[in-house]
């Protein structure tokens, strides 16, 4: 509730005049305004999850201390996990998503723009329903992996786990939804000569993440229903008694889990890729084999699975597969970081904040990618699974990678997004607080690991030689908070007193830079003609362009046929029979011009509450499912027979009506 | 769609929308996303009930059973195949119907003469055939499901049952969005008619139709044939 109430202080600008105040964001359909609402809302779960992670540390700082009982300790890393992988990380990855993808592939807007509100809204409410839990005293406790059968009703009698089980349900519709959609987009609306190879590698990543969401969701989507089935309607799924097997949940959570963690770190990936050739200036190191080495990290990120589940027994054949198949995902992965040292050596190297957040990635994902090959020797893993030392991994991965990757991106797009410049004099302070608080924090957790600290536990004696290490590691969270408030001061004056950005304060060569900050409703006046991967370099700086294959290919459409249709032959592609842009060839900036889409006779989506309140309607639905545990058993039918009213009947409007007015 | 906007923009680029990348719908290209995940969601339900198989610790079974000591009287298989087959039929069989109302549609404005084209160009009618046979299989599997409750097996009696429900209970789910899907554009065909600029739609709808008729058949397969 905070985050909307937050969302209509975003600077009003140019291209929105006639169209502010509350109303307008609750009724948006513009990519660029979704965006800038999952940013402002994803910041403020990942400053909640920050602060749930404080008190972790807190109650870690000493040994035998009594800040959380063991209850609240559990809610808390529980909640802390959760919010951060499904409330901060993957929503701050769908801000750049939404923003970026129809800006980079020179498109007006996504596909469906109404299903992209619909998607921000249900993700919104299935974040204020997973945190309205701490209201009701019941937070999810379970860890954010849920491990069944801890979390059936046997074990876990309160209302937490439904909480969790309902919430992620929600979160999975709404990441499903989001991911059709960008798919489409990607697949359908570039501009002329965009082809897949000329793609930003932002884009790319985005794209093959969209297909990991939709192959891995739907699996813990399955998960969870036999869990909530066993909790609400009596199913055996989970219940060992009954002949159930106790891995079920653990192999369908980590079928889903573990594409999970490259849906987390690849959009970093992307907006590192985005921001090293720009600082270095030149085009980044090998890039069609950064789109494969991407492809292929998703590929094999279906075959892990089971590495998070080596101390349950599988026997030494399944151990051995799933060891060599993780050991060779650090092949495509370890290809990126050479490619990014290698766009980086012989550079013209600028250390603005972002590029640093960009290296700092680089070096701090190799320490957790290294960690993590340790690991996929199960021999190994046997000493380290469920201590620190996988704590501390994972949050090299996730911290190191993940979040230094977004607020490098921040950084690199907060110029494009609000047509103002971050400080770059905070940001270094930022950079360095962060980049010193995250070694402080995690580095210690390797060795008291390796002393043999468990995870999870609330608290732990003096005298077995972990007390340094971890009032290090809560003094390195102290750091960190500094660095994220001063972050938090940086974004919310720089809206205000920041320098003027113009198009491309950073000199980059990719489509998004060509057109004005922030960027019009309309996103291009006219839809540009692409030659080269760097398109803007071929008009500012062709010499750092010139080893980029520019052909004429992409401009060719090929043969498709629809149904019983043929559509397109072997010729250029009509786009490019335009009378306007048959005579140009290549790229062209686009400067302010004030004018509004009408003014320019683009057509534009109309504004629409629909999705909002078929979001409103899917979360009551789920809602009252809670009302089953409570024995309310009308009381739940009732609240979802509304919800499914509501869902319903919005989105039959919402379909039936069309998405622009007839032009 | 795509044909309208690129005749459209032809004289203006700013106007209209220019032509999709691929050629294709965006809806059609979204409509395959969405079945490849659906695909994911049933190979997890179809995995679970495979797994469970055999592992139930009380009856009753999906096939014929012996438990130990002995074996003189073997527990009845639950699992009617010949009741199923003949709802399988009935299911193919209108994925045939939702071809020929497909086609109806494509061709709305071609001059019909023979009772024959008038027959097979109505979309209408095929569009109902669908429905009515969607329907006739979701009456098989109630009759199914309450047959299974009295003859003691329900969601809670044993793995068998909470698989077995939940994964023909989705599927059932599945077929119920699809007839109301169908009689949806039906409503729509009624009050303005479907011409051939709404075969993307009929498409859509289509192809839903016919995976979710996939789903079955390997649904049939793995838990009603194979032993």
């Amino acid at each position: 509730m905070a985050t909307t109430a937050a969302a209509p202080a975003i600077p009003a600008t140019d291209s929105y005049v006639g169209t502010s105040g509350v109303w307008s964001w609750l009724t948006t359909v513009d990519h660029k305004r979704i965006g800038t609402l999952y940013l402002f809302t994803s910041l403020f779960f990942f400053l909640l999850g920050g602060l749930e992670a404080g008190m972790i540390r807190w109650q870690l700082a000493v040994p035998n201390n009594h800040v959380l009982s063991a209850e609240a300790y559990n809610q808390m890393f529980t909640m802390h996990g959760t919010t951060m992988v499904f409330l901060a990380i993957m929503p701050l990855s769908a801000a750049f998503f939404n923003y970026l993808i129809p800006l980079q592939i020179g498109a007006r807007d996504v596909a469906f723009p109404r299903l992209n509100a619909f998607s921000y809204w249900v993700f919104l409410f299935g974040g204020i329903f997973m945190n309205a839990s701490w209201f009701v005293g019941a937070a999810p406790n379970g860890g954010w992996f849920g491990y069944a059968p801890l979390t059936t009703l046997q074990f876990s009698p309160g209302l937490n786990i439904d909480f969790w089980v309902l919430g992620l349900q929600i979160l999975g519709v709404s990441s499903l939804a989001a991911a059709f959609n960008f798919i489409t987009t990607i697949i359908n609306m570039r501009a002329p000569g965009m082809n897949l190879m000329r793609m930003p590698m932002f884009t790319w990543n985005a794209f093959v993440v969209q297909f990991l969401l939709i192959l891995a969701f739907p699996v813990i989507t399955i998960a969870l229903v036999f869990l909530q089935f066993d909790r609400f309607f009596g199913t055996n799924f989970y219940t060992i008694a009954a002949g159930a097997d106790p891995l079920l949940w653990q192999h369908l959570f980590w079928i889903f889990g573990h594409p999970e963690v490259y849906i987390l770190v690849l959009p970093a990936f992307g907006l590192t890729s985005e921001i090293i050739p720009t600082f270095s200036r030149k085009p980044i190191f090998g890039y069609p084999v950064m789109a494969y080495a991407t492809m292929l990290i998703a590929f094999l990120g279906f075959g892990v699975w089971a590495h998070h589940m080596f101390a349950v027994g599988m026997g030494p054949i399944a151990d051995t597969v799933f060891g060599v198949t993780t050991m060779l995902i650090a092949i495509p992965t370890g290809v990126k970081i050479f490619n990014w040292v290698f766009t980086m050596w012989g550079g013209s190297l600028q250390f603005t904040t972002a590029m640093k957040f960009a290296i700092a990635l680089v070096a701090l994902f190799t320490i957790g990618g290294i960690s993590g090959v340790m690991h996929a020797s199960p021999p190994a893993d046997l000493q380290q699974t469920d201590t620190y030392f996988i704590v501390a991994h994972f949050h090299y991965v996730l911290f190191g990678g993940s979040m230094m990757g977004i607020f490098g991106g921040i950084y690199y797009y907060y110029p494009k997004m609000t047509g103002r410049m971050l400080s770059e004099k905070l940001g270094n302070w930022h950079f360095w607080l962060m980049f010193i608080g995250m070694n402080l924090t995690f580095f210690p957790m390797h060795f008291s690991g390796l002393y043999g600290m468990p995870r999870r536990i609330y608290t732990y004696d003096a005298g077995q030689g972990w007390e340094r290490f971890n009032l290090t590691s809560s003094i390195g969270t102290a750091v960190l908070f500094i660095g994220l408030l001063i972050f938090v001061y940086n974004f919310l004056i720089a809206g205000r007193r920041g320098a003027i950005a113009g198009n491309d304060p950073w000199g980059a060569g990719t489509l998004e830079w060509s057109i004005p900050s922030p960027p019009p409703e309309y996103n291009f006046a006219r839809i540009p003609r692409v030659t080269s991967r760097l398109p803007l370099w071929d008009v500012k700086t062709p010499t750092l362009n010139a080893e980029v294959p520019h052909t004429d290919r992409g401009d060719r459409r090929l043969d498709v046929d629809v149904g019983t249709k043929h559509t397109g032959h072997s010729h250029p592609n009509p786009a490019n029979s335009y009378p306007q842009q048959a005579t140009e060839s290549g790229m062209h900036i686009e400067e302010a011009t004030g004018k509004s889409a009408k003014d320019l006779g683009i057509p534009m989506p109309n504004q629409t509450i629909k999705p909002l309140i078929c979001a409103a309607g899917l979360t009551i639905m789920f809602t009252g499912l809670l009302f089953i545990h409570e024995d309310k058993h009308s009381l739940a039918i009732a609240t979802i027979l509304t919800g499914a009213l509501i869902m319903t009947m919005s989105l039959y409007a919402w379909v039936l009506t069309p998405l622009e007015d007839h032009h | 769609m795509t044909h309208a906007a690129a005749a459209h923009s032809a004289h203006d680029d700013t106007h209209g929308h220019p032509p999709t990348s691929t050629g294709l719908d965006n809806k059609k290209i979204a409509i395959w996303a969405f079945i490849g995940s659906e695909c994911m969601l049933f190979a997890s339900l179809i995995s679970t009930y495979l797994i469970y198989k055999g592992r139930s610790v009380v009856g009753p079974y999906p096939h014929e059973a012996c438990l130990p000591p002995g074996c003189s009287t073997p527990l009845k298989a639950i699992l009617n195949i010949p009741v199923t087959s003949a709802s399988t039929f009935v299911l193919l069989m209108s994925s045939l119907a939702m071809v020929l109302a497909l086609a109806a549609v494509e061709t709305k404005d071609q001059p019909k003469t023979t009772t024959g084209e008038k027959i097979l160009g109505s979309s209408k009618l095929w569009l109902w055939m669908t429905a009515i046979l969607g329907t006739t299989f979701l009456g098989f599997q109630a009759f199914e499901f309450t047959s299974f409750v009295h003859e003691g097996l329900t969601i809670r009696t044993n793995l068998f049952g909470s698989s077995f429900f939940t994964l023909t209970g989705f599927h059932g789910a599945h077929v119920t969005a699809g007839v109301l899907w169908l009689l949806t554009l039906l409503a729509i065909d009624y009050r303005r008619g479907l011409g051939p600029k709404d075969a993307i739609n009929v498409d859509l709808a289509a192809l839903y139709w016919h995976f979710v008729d996939v789903v079955w058949i390997a649904i049939f397969t793995l838990v009603y044939l194979i032993k």
